[in-house]
């Protein structure tokens, strides 16, 4: 059965394991952007829509840089420019290139209510299995960082594979491919995080006391990470959530009260059905007829 | 009634019965659909609508239908259900209504107490349901709202259709286990007896009604 993973750790809408006794014994991946390193180019955008075949709608300007305005169903990543002036007085520019985030605790897979629709692979992507997606939103309900749209033609989620069809046969995201300054790498997520420690000092040497990495641990970690020059301020580059978690409404909302509320019903019928059993129907007999017309009779 | 059966007493009219009847359509299809996609356990009854994306399509609509047809109905049976003093006192004797001992309660009117709570219960939980619902009805709606109130949307949508099935369990093991009762909403009519034992003063006021006509 070639064309089986047998690396899906998690499914959505699913109790039981699914095939997974392929594991990720050479590490889990990972691609990091260095925000610091990022000029801008939209390179990554343009190889995104190259590889993954997807041509968005020629838009319209709306005053900054961000081209297309906002993620869609066919822009899977987009450049966010923030225009930061720092408080010496100086501009910057803090451009974030945006998408999945690939978190290891996934707040979309968690929400969603159609068996398949999103999965976990063992090397750490979260993908949509688009075939088997309803339509219903509840991905978009359930992440913390607002990636998923519904497409307006098909009603499917779409959102970054992390080129889960690249990765699998070796190589590295169309993005990483691309970038020309390398401000996006790839590689296993022990080394994408060496590889940052080593960024953040040289950043701090020139002067960012607070660069640091984005790896939120509110979602367990992601497979997509950030350096950032202010890792005290995510917020600084185009609203980047300080500490994203799974909602703990969605926590509700999907964890422990579906099986208590199931086990709820079925008790409520049981009770019915046993008080049939144990104290019977409460039935009108002949005396009750007799008694209700002695009563008409009664009255004038 | 201007001839009175002589051994039946109408309960509901032919046009309460049809509109009872097509919100209880509704909301078994609403209730299907709705678990379907409450529970991986159950994805499999999205079968019964043509699969994922129709139960999801159809929900939402059946939904705005229900709330329709519930209308007139509760329109209909809302001054009867007010609760009176005697109803609390009757609710104070559920262990009596639960063993059958009728003898031991107040008179109840056209409705118990538990009829009247359960009335009240279904009213406020469509309510929700509506509202919510209109926060997650993600095709035409949950863009327009902030993602908080969407979640808090789904999480009151997934909990208030769980009390309101809970609820018509009771309502409809009620029917089945109080002889008489189904009829009354599928003919229209209880025997003279059903009704002095289980509702005696509406039997007098109707009984009343009549024989003054």
């Amino acid at each position: 059965m070639p064309l089986q993973s047998l690396d899906i750790v998690r499914r959505s809408a699913t109790t039981l394991p699914s095939p997974e006794v392929r594991g990720a014994h050479t590490g889990q991946v990972a691609k990091l952007i260095d925000t610091t390193k990022c000029i801008g180019c939209k390179a990554c955008q343009v190889a995104c829509m190259e590889w993954n075949d997807l041509r968005d709608d020629i838009g319209v300007c709306t005053g900054h840089y961000d081209n297309p305005p906002d993620l869609s169903e066919h822009s899977w990543t987009l450049m966010r420019f923030a225009e930061y002036e720092n408080p010496k007085g100086d501009l910057e520019w803090l451009i974030r290139k945006d998408g999945c985030m690939h978190c290891e605790d996934p707040g979309c897979l968690k929400a969603c209510p159609s068996p398949g629709a999103i999965v976990q692979y063992a090397n750490g992507i979260v993908d949509f299995q688009e075939e088997n997606c309803i339509g219903c939103g509840y991905c978009i309900t359930g992440c913390p960082f607002d990636i998923p749209r519904i497409s307006k033609q098909d009603k499917k989620a779409y959102k970054c594979t992390l080129c889960s069809d690249r990765v699998a046969v070796g190589l590295e995201p169309a993005c990483v491919k691309t970038c020309p300054t390398g401000a996006i790498v790839f590689g296993t997520k022990e080394d994408m995080t060496r590889h940052a420690a080593e960024r953040i000092v040289d950043l701090k040497s020139r002067g960012f006391a607070e660069a640091g990495l984005y790896d939120p641990a509110g979602v367990g970690g992601t497979h997509v990470m950030y350096v950032l020059h202010h890792a005290d301020q995510p917020g600084l580059y185009s609203g980047l959530p300080e500490k994203p978690k799974i909602s703990p409404t969605v926590r509700l909302w999907k964890g422990v009260t579906k099986p208590l509320a199931l086990l709820a019903i079925a008790a409520t019928a049981a009770i019915g059905f046993f008080h049939y059993i144990g104290i019977g129907p409460n039935e009108t007999d002949e005396s009750d007829e007799q008694a209700a017309r002695r009563e008409l009779e009664k009255a004038p | 009634m201007s001839a009175r059966h002589p051994d039946r007493i109408e309960r509901y009219s032919s046009a309460t019965r049809l509109n009872h009847w097509i919100v209880a359509i509704s909301f078994v299809l609403l209730a299907l659909s709705g678990l379907a996609l409450f529970h991986p356990a159950l994805f499999w009854m999205t079968s019964l609508f043509g699969g994922g994306p129709w139960t999801r399509i159809l929900h939402p609509f059946i939904g705005c239908f229900m709330i329709i047809a519930f209308a007139p109905l509760a329109m209909n049976l809302w001054r009867q259900n007010y609760l009176e003093r005697r109803d609390w006192v009757w609710l104070r004797k559920i262990g009596d209504v639960v063993e059958n001992r009728e003898g031991a309660l107040p008179e109840v009117g056209r409705y118990n107490a538990g009829q009247k709570l359960l009335f009240f219960t279904i009213v406020v939980c469509l309510g929700v349901l509506l509202l919510s619902g209109l926060l997650i009805w993600r095709q035409y709606f949950s863009g327009y709202f902030s993602v908080d109130l969407v979640r808090i949307g789904a999480l009151l949508h997934a909990f208030v259709a769980f009390v309101l099935i809970c609820a018509i369990i009771v309502h409809i093991y009620a029917a089945i286990w109080v002889k008489g009762s189904i009829r009354a909403m599928t003919r229209g009519w209880v025997s003279l007896g059903w009704a002095w034992k289980h509702h005696r003063a509406w039997f007098r006021e109707v009984t009343k009604d009549t024989q003054q006509r």
